[in-house]
This record gives C-alpha cells, structure tokens and sequence, in this order.
C-alpha cells in the first residue's frame, strides 16, 4: 500500500463547486430570476408595448387591461413599459456603483496588503475617511453641482462604498501573504506583478463575487432611494420615481406600488441569495456535510452516548477503573448516510496504569478519548454496549451530568497547549475559578493550592507565572500550567491526546516525565494518545494500537514491542526511524563537504 | 571540475528588529558558517528559536542578511538584487513543512508545478511534458496534474511540493521540516522518495528538522543549532550516536526509543544530565 496511488475517482474541485452550486435550488432560482429581469430590461426597447414616456391623458390610472397588462399610472402612461425601462436604469446604476467600487476599492487592497508599509497606511487612512463621510449630503451636493444623470451619482457611490471592498480585500490579501505557497512562488523565480496576479488574485475572486453581489443590491436599494426623495432626472423612468409617483395618488390608486415595489425587492432578494449561494459553493465541505445531517440536533450540546444493541460481552476486566466496550461514533455524511470513525472499539484501564492509545492521523484514537469524555461534537452519534468508570455506568448521561464527572474524575491535557488557555485570562484565574466551582473551596485555599500545583509540576516562580498572561508563557510551560489545572481535582483517569506533540523533544522528555511521577504519587489511571512509539515505549504499561477505527492489537508494552502480533502494527514499528542505522551506514561514507559521486555538471 | 563545495556560508549574521524604541535586534542567526557539496545532505538539527528555520530563508532570499558571506558555486549571492536572485531560482529552491499552505488551493497541481517551468520561458507544450515526468518522478499518477491540492493527503501533498521543487533541475534543495507534518509511515517513504531523487539527479540538500531521527537517516554530515549558533558539525553517524557536544547529547538522549528496555536505559542517562545544561 502506498500513499502515491490512492486518489479517489471524485470529479475535480472546480466542478464540484459548480455542481453544489447547480443544486441549489435557491441560488439557481435566484440567477433564473436575475437573468430574466436582466433580459426584460436589455430588451426593453422591443419588449415595451409602449414609449415609457408617452403621456395620455385620457387613459390615467387604469386597472389592468389586455391594452395595458399592469394599468397605467396618474399620466396614463403604460405601467408595464415603464417597469421595463426602469429595470435598464436600477441595473445600469448597480453596474456602475459596483465597476466603480471593485476599481478603485479592489487594487488599492491588493496593494496595500502585499506590500503594506507606508501605502498601506496611507489607503487605509483614506479609506476611514470615506466611511467617515455622510454619502446623503456628499450625493446632493454632487446632484446639484453635476445635475441629476446617473454616472455622477452613481460614481461618487461607487467610491464611498469602495472602503468595503478594500478592507475586505486587504484582509484577505494580509491572509494570504503570509501563507507558505507565496513564498514558494517567490523561490521558484516570480516576479511580485505575476505573484498578485497568479496566487492572490485568485483567492479574492470567491469572497469579493459574494460581497459584490450584495453592493450590487445595496446600489439598486439606494438608487431607487434617491429617485424616491426626487433627486432623479423625473424625466427618466426608474423603479424608486414611479414608487415615489404611486404614494402620490395612493389613495386613488394603492395597486400602482406593487410593480415597482415587487422589482425593487425581487432584484435586491435575488441578488443576496445569489451571493449567499456563492459562498455556500465556495465554503468548506464541512459546513454542506452539517447541513446534510437530517437529524435535528439541539445547538452545542455534546451527544449523550447510548446503549448498543450488542451485549456487553465482559471482554475487559471488572475490576478496571475504565471499561469500555465495542463504542461505535459515527457521523453523517454527505450522500445521507453515517460514518463510522470509531467501529467497535473495547479497551480498558486499569487503577494506576498507563494505556498508550496509539495511531495515525484518522485512526480514530482522538475521537475515542473524546468520546469517553463526552466531548464530542452534537452531530455525532455515540453507543457502547458498555461505558464505566470505577464501576458506574456512563451511558445515557447527560451533558449536565457529564459535566459534573469531568473535571473532578476524568481529566484531560490537550495537544495544543497555547489554543487550550484563554489568551485574555490570567493563568491565576483559569486555574483557580474551576478549583472553586469543582472543589467548593474558598478563593485564598484555591489560590494557594494553585502555587502548590504550580511549584509541584516543576514552575520556579510561581508568583510570576500566575500573573502571567497564555502568550507570556513558553510551550512547555504552558503544557504544565494545563497538566496541573488536569491534576487540580485529583482526578481518577486523565486522558492525555499527545501532550507532547507540539514540543520541543527535550522538553517532551521532562513533561512526560512529569506526567509519570503524578500518575505515580496519585495512582491515577492514565490513557496516552500519541503516535510515537517511542513515548509508548518511554512511560506506558499496556498499549492499543488503533486502525480505521478498530483496536487491532491490545497487549502489555514489553509483549508489543518484543513481538508485534497484526501487520500493521509490525508496519508502524518498521517505519520508526529512532535507533535505525544513519544514512552513512547504508551508503558509502563521504569526506565532509566534499563532492560526493559523480560531478553534478 | 572543481572540488570546491556547492554552497559555502561564512559568519552569517541575520537580525530581527524587535518591538520597542531602542532595543537590540535580535539575532536569530549569530557567525554561522558551513558547506554543503555537490549531492550532499546537511542534516541541521535544533529545537524550535534555534535559528535552523531561519539560515534555510536567508539562503533563499526571503529573510534579508546582515552580515557575512554566501557563495553558491563561487558567486557571491547574499546581497543579489531582485532580477539575479530570480534567475538564481534554477539552482536553489525549497519543499517547506507544511503541505497544507505551501500549495496554493485556487490552483491545479499541473498549474502548480507549470508555474515555475514556464516563469523560465519554456513553452506550454514543454512544460506539460516536464510535469508528467515530475509526476512520475515523485510516484503519483499521471492524471494527478487536473486535480486541486486539497484532493490529496499530507503526504501526497508532499509529493507534489517536491516535485515543484525538483521543476527546474536545482543543485541545492532547501528542505525545512519536510516530514515533520506527517504520519510515521508516509515519513519513512516520503524520505525514502528524497533519498531517491538525490541518488537520481545528484541534487544537494539542506535538511532542516528538529528530529535527530530523521536526520540521522538522510543526511551524510549534521550539523547542530543552538540560540542562532552552530554548535557541533560531523559526520552524520557520529554526531547523531556519540556526539560530543552536552546540548546534542542531550537532545540525542531526549528522543525516546520505541524498545521499553533500551528507552529505559536511554531515560536513566538523560535522568542523570544536570539540569544545568543549556535548556529553555
């Protein structure tokens, strides 16, 4: 089996995206909708049963009729004719707000996102004065210096919304400049116009499309505004002008609304649902593979973990502190159907033993410790035939009551030590609130069992680190200050998911260390889960090694090592590089900083 | 031909500004001086601030340097201007760690690996029939080239970074932390693939990693960081199994062992270590 030749037969991403897009019924609906507007408006001139313009006096307010399908309004003049030229006016506006917002908003982000310094502060200061300004006034002004034709208007628009565009564009190009492949591309000999063009630009075209269709809205909705209040050509027909005119003879005629009001708000719904479908089609598969579950699920709270079907078969030992047995979490995909991510999975722990739970990526070993915790997402489906810890039942139990085991008999020291604390709390309070709430001790008790954890899991300078702030503090120490708030309560069982992953190997050395001596004075139970054999080897007693979700192979650590029993485990085992001869060994030895073999010309 | 080395650096020094009016800079890379030869692996080993990350990015150009000098096949190219540093991108190029974000996600993996191919002025026909013997080079299969990075896992992925790097038949490869992200046996074969095209092309490598593993299996000669300077240079065997130098020997017994006797033995050494030897 090799990594190079799995790929699934899953069309390309671009038509994927474009096939989520097509089944989405609202979106299509929406581009259906703002196609046949934009084709009524474009057609207008043949379309239109008769000049917008065209008064008759003898025909005023009519009711709709085969002559005049939407009636005429208080000049007689034909409804529907004017609500198509009108669209042509609302269409054209929004495309010369939005050309002139993407022109100006879009470049001046790019720029001064990718090379920031002195232009960026410069745009970004332009830009908070544009958001800055009252747009009402800046647009009478410009009407009636510049007359009421739509470009002036509508250009001004353009740039006071441009700051939108620009920030979002910014930000998304600051984003993007720090990521590796930006550095690549400058290694592999591009120049920075090719970078912006080949790798930046095209990460802005998903969210600008989404923002650019909602501007587009907001430019119909405020130009229709201005016609309203009559700050338009009246001469010229528009959507807001013949609102504006329908309040008029409101009493005589209320239907004469209801065309302009139904386009107005058609054209603006479409718009935002269109740009809401984009981002749908763009966004992450996970958010569609939520949305796919069918199961309504109660907001944020964890699943409770049902009773199997199976019987427990007692294949762990009833005095174990953890027993669990065939736990099954599975998640609903896509096409409608569950995942298994764990599939069956038995194993226990006894008092004061250390259970390495060891894996690769995907193998289900953090799911399972998260899954005995009672942490795991709302849409995941949970069941064991049996779940105890030190002789009690856990299946069934609620997120209230689950909360109150966590904590005070199960504990748990995460991977990402600086994610795992709160960057705008104090070490001192993240370690003493729970004490409290836990425990019920009195504030001066809890903060001086804190400087004991503290000193206890090897901080010098208790005071200072207590003050101290996540960001203050180093990796390893942080996984301290994690590892004493675990052991603050004296839990029975800590689970541990690789708490030393994310360090450096000589302080992973002292922190499993450290892990083993409090296992030992406390005689807690413990389950590691790492990947590395070698942190099996250095602190665990029995070890699991997990599959696809499946346990393939439970035993003591001394029997694994000496004689591993299914093939995968003998396949991790041989990959392990630690204690393997070095490269020197295996080819011929080079003098140093010689030219080794044949000549590289 | 000469029997100079490839690469050849010479008292390093590279600063960070730090925040604060008057504050010393910090420096990240102090007096560093090595070189690598023609179809070698230097193995450079350190824990995380050593400064390993930083002398791959000076050699690249993407971190400005200070003082001290750089030859790469006798031309001097620590303060090149933008034009010549490009043209330099045919000799030295890199594979990062992570093969999340080294790989642009807007774009196909033919685009990706056409990029730098084409950027020299080879034509697109060409260019095309260069990717398909990447592929081939790195195993993946042909029709890889019309798929999007995120279809692909960490190790495929890696893959294709090398390959990218490979586009242009460069003498030196800066790897930094290339395995680092992956799981235990794609490492073994995403190594082995480096070990591969190594003895295929003769291409060079600088080896960044913060494991003594890793380094020990690819590299011919390791040299060791510590606070932004070189602290031990030597073979690879020795330096990776007796080294002389406490920090190294520290970090060598700091490794765990996947054998429960030998890590016992291995944890009762490092347990004897005074403390007082450089550590955070």
């Amino acid at each position: 089996m090799t990594d190079a030749m799995i790929i699934d037969d899953a069309p390309v991403a671009s038509l994927r995206r474009l096939r989520r897009f097509v089944r989405n019924p609202l979106g299509m609906g929406a581009l259906a909708v703002l196609l046949f507007i934009t084709v009524a408006a474009v057609l207008a001139p043949i379309l239109a049963p008769y000049d917008p313009g065209l008064i008759v006096l003898s025909e005023t307010l009519l009711p709709p009729s085969p002559e005049h399908l939407l009636g005429t309004d208080a000049s007689g003049r034909d409804v529907l004719s004017r609500i198509l030229w009108g669209g042509r006016v609302s269409l054209q506006a929004g495309a010369i707000m939005i050309t002139t917002a993407v022109l100006v908003g879009v470049p001046t982000g790019l720029l001064a996102g990718y090379f920031s310094k002195w232009f960026d502060g410069l745009a970004s200061w332009v830009s908070n004065l544009l958001m800055s300004l009252p747009e009402i006034l800046i647009i009478i002004v410009v009407i009636s210096s510049l007359g009421s034709g739509l470009a002036p208007t509508m250009i001004t628009l353009g740039v006071l919304a441009s700051p939108d565009l620009f920030r979002l564009t910014r930000s998304v190009v600051i984003t993007v400049r720090g990521e590796l492949y930006i550095d690549a591309a400058r290694v592999s000999g591009l120049g920075n116009a090719r970078i912006i063009f080949r790798h930046v630009l095209s990460v802005i075209v998903g969210p600008l499309l989404v923002r650019a269709s909602f501007v587009f809205g907001l430019a119909i909705i405020v130009q229709s505004g201005l016609e309203f209040l009559g700050f338009g050509d009246p001469t010229r027909p528009s959507w807001g002008g013949m609102l504006s005119e329908a309040f008029n003879t409101f009493f005589r005629a209320p239907e004469l609304v209801f065309a302009p009001g139904i386009a107005i708000g058609l054209t603006v719904m479409s718009l935002v649902i269109l740009g809401a479908a984009i981002a749908d089609a763009l966004g992450s598969e996970r958010a569609t593979k939520v949305r796919a579950g069918k199961r309504s699920v109660l907001s944020g709270t964890a699943p409770v973990i049902v009773e199997a079907d199976k019987p427990a078969e007692s294949a762990t030992p009833a005095s174990a502190l953890l027993r669990v047995e065939n736990l099954r979490i599975t998640y609903p995909v896509q096409d409608g159907g569950d995942k298994a991510v764990v599939d069956g999975v038995s194993l226990y722990v006894g008092k004061g033993e250390i259970l390495g739970l060891v894996g690769e990526s995907g193998s289900g070993k953090s799911q399972t410790s998260f899954g005995i915790l009672g942490l795991l997402p709302p849409e995941a489906s949970v069941s064991a035939s049996l779940l105890t810890l030190g002789g009690e039942s856990l299946l069934g139990r609620t997120e209230a009551e689950m909360q109150q085991l966590r904590g005070v008999r199960m504990a748990y020291v995460p991977q990402e030590p600086m994610s795992n604390l709160d960057p705008s709390f104090t070490v001192a309070s993240q370690l003493v609130k729970p004490m409290r709430y836990k425990l019920g001790i009195s504030k001066a008790d809890a903060v001086e069992r804190a400087h004991a954890l503290l000193s206890r899991v090897g901080i010098v300078d208790t005071k200072r680190t207590m003050a101290a702030y996540p960001h203050q503090l180093s990796g390893g120490m942080a996984q301290r200050v994690l590892i004493a708030g675990a052991v603050s309560c004296d839990p029975e069982l800590l689970i541990a998911d690789e708490p030393t992953t994310a360090l450096d190997v000589t302080v992973q050395a002292d922190v499993l260390e450290l892990l083993r001596e409090l296992q030992r004075e406390r005689n807690m139970a413990m389950i590691l889960v790492t990947h590395n054999f070698g942190v099996v080897a250095d602190i665990c007693d029995r070890v699991a090694v997990m599959q696809n979700g499946l346990i393939v192979e439970q035993r003591p650590v001394a029997e694994l090592f000496a004689d591993p029993q299914h093939p995968y485990t003998k396949m991790l085992l041989d990959s392990t590089l630690e204690g393997a001869p070095a490269r020197g060994q295996r080819v011929p030895v080079q003098s140093p900083g010689q030219p080794i073999g044949k000549d590289a010309s | 031909m000469t029997h100079e080395p490839l690469l050849t650096v010479t008292d390093l020094n590279v600063e960070y500004p730090t925040k604060g009016w008057r504050r010393p800079p910090f420096r990240a890379l102090r007096d560093v001086s090595l070189t690598i030869g023609r179809g070698e692996t230097l193995g450079l080993v350190g824990e995380s601030g050593s400064g390993k990350t930083t002398l791959g990015r000076a050699l690249l150009g993407l971190v400005p340097i200070d003082s001290g000098s750089v030859t790469f096949e006798g031309e001097e190219i620590s303060q090149l201007k933008r034009g010549a540093r490009r043209r330099l991108s045919r000799d030295i190029q890199v594979v990062f760690q992570d093969p999340y974000s080294s790989l642009n996600p807007a774009m196909t993996v033919e685009a990706i690996l056409a990029e730098p191919i084409t950027v020299q002025g080879t034509s697109r026909a060409d260019a095309s029939k260069r990717v398909r013997q990447l592929l081939d080079q790195v195993q993946l299969p042909a029709d890889a080239g019309r798929r999007y990075p995120r279809e692909f896992s960490g190790g495929q992925r890696q893959r294709i970074a090398i390959a990218r790097a490979l586009a242009l038949s460069p003498k030196l490869i800066v790897c930094d932390e290339p395995v680092s992200a992956l799981d235990l046996s794609t490492q073994a074969r995403v190594l082995d693939l480096f070990i591969d095209i190594q003895e295929q092309t003769g291409v060079a490598y600088l080896f960044v990693s913060h494991d003594l593993s890793v380094v020990r299996h690819i590299s011919h000669r390791v040299a060791v960081m510590l606070h932004g300077e070189i602290i031990e240079t030597g073979d690879g065997d020795v330096v990776t199994s007796t080294p002389t130098h406490p920090y190294t020997t520290r970090l060598l017994l700091a490794s765990p062992v996947p054998d429960p006797a030998q890590q016992a033995e291995r944890r009762a050494r490092y347990d004897a270590l005074s403390p007082s030897t450089p550590a955070k």
